[in-house]
């Protein structure tokens, strides 16, 4: 294929106006010795038709997607209203950048004043950027925020938070003196509040706690958030389920300072982890250290109102070195697809979905958990996932449920060394009552098997 | 025109726009006890489907595309985006695998991943790729935080950066986050690196040098090698933001110009639509000594299979979850394998025709603060119209009432009143020529009705937005 524009007559026109005979002259800055003697060592040009064709086998061997799954641990099988699809693919969605120039962006602009409404009604905070690029760098940014509010160099981290966003927080602090302390989990999956308590003290810059948490399990963050106040540290809360938010109170009215997460269920395809959608809401107070981009309102000079982005003072391309982000490029695609999937399901949608979430996964869980064999591990309550301890070798009963066309759900010992034999399965309104008595049914045959 | 309403002043209780299949389990009350439950979302949405897609219909024709038009955005490379990417990239298999799928079940996706870093090797010159990164900035990151990596091994990570005065404001901000002090080198005055002022700030407190190549004015850095040297001598790294490599492809390869890491956008060279400012991707590419470093995990094959590896000992870790855009790095690979290397190369060869002949075309009109020789873009300045009184911004205004989107004017910083125009190769000689006619339009009524610039644009959806009210009297969401 090519996208070239040109016809031979145009390229002979427009050599003779530069005033140069071949397209060598216009590399002629380049020095000889670094320029390539000869063509690139690629695969050769398809067209159109075969191209798809070479896609389509390449998709095909993704087989996963033919089972009946239960994984989630952060990226989640969400329905999608069509609309969001038909919507968001219309090219002046796709095709234009950052709305630098705000008399032709007026509908990037809007979406995104919608947007960082939405996120602050569902996190219950005063503002809300205009994306970053997915939870984990989310968390870390947040983090990064506190320690230049605060000054203090001292990061708590609750064990449950997602491995990953624990990992990404971690890379990006290393560089700048910024200490992480992980606190343990108790019984019941949750924050070991004792553990908390001793490890808090005056140079804590902020706790760092996700709910539900990476275990399932919905925390307690009103005294999370107590706890961390006591001590003047801020209260950063990681949400990588935001469907809960319709039903389970929102972070901002227990104390949180900071909300930050994943918004790959509003809206977004698992798509083998990305593109995926930070979110990012705040206090108004800490408005000057709030990283990204953020769109506001104002006037035209007819007095039409109209949305710019503002506060770029904080941002890179002024600030340089001293911007509160080096984020530039973001996520607004996604942003527009999570803005379309929250006014199309509305207050009444986000609600029922949220309780069928909370409703599915406790069928499930108490199904399951009636399998000899199978406990519960956690006993704190749950929004959609939950882990079930085996009796047994976790990875032949896994490979019993491939043979019946399941995945069941993810194995924790990679993640959590201690949780051996236990898996995070995770139940959403995509999983209907019939697969979850399929999975029930599997797996009591699997333990059966084994125990013959 | 129908002012377009915000969503939220059009709801209204009752009204729905999507209904969920009933719940088909036992409902259990209990299982909620204890929880903190909110109440009802004051002011949330609540619209008819009709509604919404009138209102994103609407929407959506207030903003300008590349699909819709000429988009000279420098240093963005605004290119076209073939359409057939996307279908590919909602392929069921695509769309619809997990991100902690088994492996085996998922060889279509890391097939994908490990090509695509096979592909970007060769057409860089470097050993080996990253695709984690989800956008430029983070593949500079990223880059600074492998050599800081690296040199920490060594025994001294350093202190110092150097960053030329024409880079992208991304750079320092990225070196600072990274830890380190950034130093800014001064360009000359054929705008390109000065080789002495280098060789004088290069000491061994040095890290790295981050270089865009070409630069921001367009001018390609011919002295690369020599300028590799001197880093190189005293143990720093050459760091290239190659955000932008559409003058390169197929025509050279920064790994050849002895730069240490790379960053590549693949919303620019690589076609992936910008999607009103992301999603994009900044893979990064790395020399042999810096591959250990590289985030986890990595994608391995082991027995005709791929796995994703973490045993990587001397990794920096993660930037994010799971393997990055991985839809957007779909739709690169399907651009790179549709041209293939003869289609690639006329990319560059195409890209710097256009700016060329656009460069040439209004040379007479406007004025050129570094008239080296340039290749993908061009930097022109207001300084002529300044004397009309007209700005760099009324003329990008007024470029709005010819149908065209404006050219960048935030950087480079050394150029006052920039006008950085980057057509690149998908352009027709007739869309260009229809800018070329406007800008020198737009030049003749600067000096004869410099009003009709100030008070642009004329026929757009909203005319000039107030920025400093906005910056001042915050208004940052919808409230009843």
């Amino acid at each position: 294929m090519s996208y070239i524009a040109l016809s031979d007559r145009d390229k002979r026109e427009m050599l003779a106006k530069i005033g140069i005979s071949s397209f060598d002259e216009l590399f002629r800055t380049i020095p000889e010795n670094i320029k390539l003697k000869k063509l690139l060592d690629l695969p050769s040009s398809l067209t159109e038709i075969e191209l798809y064709q070479y896609f389509k086998k390449i998709a095909a061997q993704n087989s996963y997607v033919d089972f009946l799954s239960f994984i989630g641990a952060g990226a989640y099988n969400h329905i999608i209203p069509y609309v969001v699809d038909y919507l968001s693919s219309r090219g002046e969605f796709v095709n234009p950048y950052t709305p630098y120039q705000p008399e032709i962006s007026q509908g990037t602009l809007h979406v995104i004043f919608e947007f960082q409404t939405l996120i602050c009604q569902v996190t219950g905070m005063d503002i809300a950027n205009a994306s970053l690029y997915d939870g984990a760098s989310g968390a870390a940014e947040a983090v990064l925020m506190a320690h230049r509010l605060n000054k203090k160099t001292k990061i708590l981290i609750t064990g449950t938070l997602h491995p990953q966003y624990k990992r990404v927080i971690r890379t990006y602090v290393k560089n700048l003196g910024i200490e992480i302390v992980e606190i343990g989990y108790n019984e019941k999956g949750g924050v070991d509040f004792e553990d908390l308590k001793e490890k808090m003290n005056d140079d804590i810059s902020a706790v760092v706690s996700q709910s539900p948490n990476f275990l399932g399990i919905i925390e307690d963050l009103k005294k999370i958030s107590d706890m961390a106040h006591t001590a003047q540290a801020l209260s950063i809360v990681v949400v990588s389920e935001p469907v809960s938010l319709g039903l389970l109170e929102a972070p901002g009215k227990l104390g949180a300072d900071i909300v930050t997460g994943e918004g790959q269920s509003f809206g977004l395809p698992l798509g083998f982890g990305g593109p995926y959608l930070g979110f990012m809401a705040c206090a108004k107070e800490f408005i000057r250290q709030f990283p990204g981009r953020i769109a506001g309102q104002t006037k035209d000079v007819e007095g039409k109102r109209g949305f710019v982005l503002t506060l770029s003072t904080r941002e890179q391309h002024i600030r340089r070195e001293r911007a509160t982000s080096n984020i530039c490029t973001n996520q607004a695609l996604c942003a527009l697809r999570a803005t379309i999937f929250l006014e199309t399901i509305g207050r009444e949608g986000l609600k029922e979905l949220a309780w069928q979430n909370i409703q599915k996964a406790n069928y499930a869980l108490e199904k399951l958990c009636q399998i000899e064999g199978i406990r519960r591990k956690f006993s704190g309550k749950i929004f959609n996932e939950f882990v079930l301890e085996f009796s047994g070798d976790l990875s032949k009963i896994e490979s019993f449920l491939r043979k019946k066309g399941i995945i069941g759900g993810l194995n924790l010992g990679e993640f959590y060394p201690e949780l051996e034999n236990c898996a995070l399965f995770c139940v959403t309104e995509t999983h209907k009552r019939k697969d979850i008595d399929r999975l029930a049914e599997s797996l009591k045959e699997a333990l059966k098997g084994k125990q013959e | 025109m129908i002012r377009e309403p915000l969503i939220f002043d059009i709801s209204d209780k009752g009204k729905r726009a999507f209904v969920l299949p009933e719940l088909d389990v036992p409902p259990r009350e209990d299982i909620l006890e204890g929880l903190s439950l909110r109440d009802e979302i004051e002011g949330f949405p609540q619209v008819s489907e009709v509604e919404i897609v009138r209102h994103f219909t609407r929407l959506s024709k207030t903003n300008y595309c590349v699909d819709e038009g000429f988009y000279p955005l420098g240093s963005c490379t605004m290119k076209y985006s073939p359409k057939i990417n996307e279908k590919i990239a909602s392929l069921p298999g695509f769309v619809s695998s997990h991100p902690f799928a088994p492996h085996d079940l998922v060889q279509g996706n890391l097939e994908v991943l490990k090509t695509t870093e096979e592909l970007l090797a060769e057409i860089t010159g470097m050993d080996a790729f990253s695709l984690q990164p989800s956008a430029g900035a983070q593949g500079e990151l990223v880059g600074m935080m492998l050599i800081r990596a690296c040199l920490e091994e060594r025994g001294n990570p350093r202190k110092i950066v150097l960053i030329p005065d024409s880079a992208h404001g991304t750079n320092p901000s990225s070196a600072h986050i990274c830890g380190y002090r950034v130093q800014e080198i001064k360009s000359n005055e054929k705008g390109t690196i000065d080789v002495s002022d280098l060789d004088q700030h290069m000491t061994e407190d040095v890290a790295a040098l981050m270089v865009t190549n070409p630069n921001t004015l367009g001018i390609f850095e011919a002295d690369i090698k020599k300028i590799a040297e001197i880093v190189h001598s005293k143990g720093g790294f050459v760091y290239m933001d190659g955000a932008n490599l559409n003058a390169l492809v197929g025509i050279c390869r920064p790994g050849d110009m002895d730069v240490d890491v790379i960053h590549l956008n693949l919303h620019k060279t690589f076609s992936t639509p910008h999607g009103g400012g992301g999603p994009g991707s900044g893979p990064v590419g790395v020399k042999r000594e810096l591959e250990p470093y590289l985030p986890v995990p990595i994608i391995e094959k082991e027995e005709n299979k791929y796995i994703l590896s973490f045993n990587r000992p001397k990794s920096i870790g993660r930037v994010r979850s799971y393997c990055g855009n991985f839809l957007v790095i779909v739709k690169a690979l399907a651009y790179i394998i549709s041209l293939g290397p003869q289609g690639l190369k006329e990319v560059a060869e195409i890209a710097v025709l256009n700016s060329d002949y656009v460069r040439k075309s209004l040379e007479n009109e406007y004025h050129l603060e570094y008239t080296s020789p340039t290749l993908h873009e061009s930097v022109f300045s207001d300084k002529l119209q300044k004397k009309d009184g007209v700005s760099n911004i009324d003329i990008a205004k007024r470029l709005i009432d010819f149908g065209v989107h404006p050219p960048t004017m935030s950087f480079p910083l050394i150029v006052h009143g920039a006008l950085m125009i980057e057509p690149t190769e998908t352009e027709s000689k007739n869309d260009l020529d229809l800018f070329i006619d406007a800008m020198k339009q737009i030049a003749k009524e600067a000096k004869e009705n410099p009003e009709i610039l100030k008070s642009a644009p004329h026929i757009s959806y909203v005319r000039r937005l107030d920025e400093t009210t906005a910056a001042r009297q915050l208004v940052l969401r919808w409230n009843k």
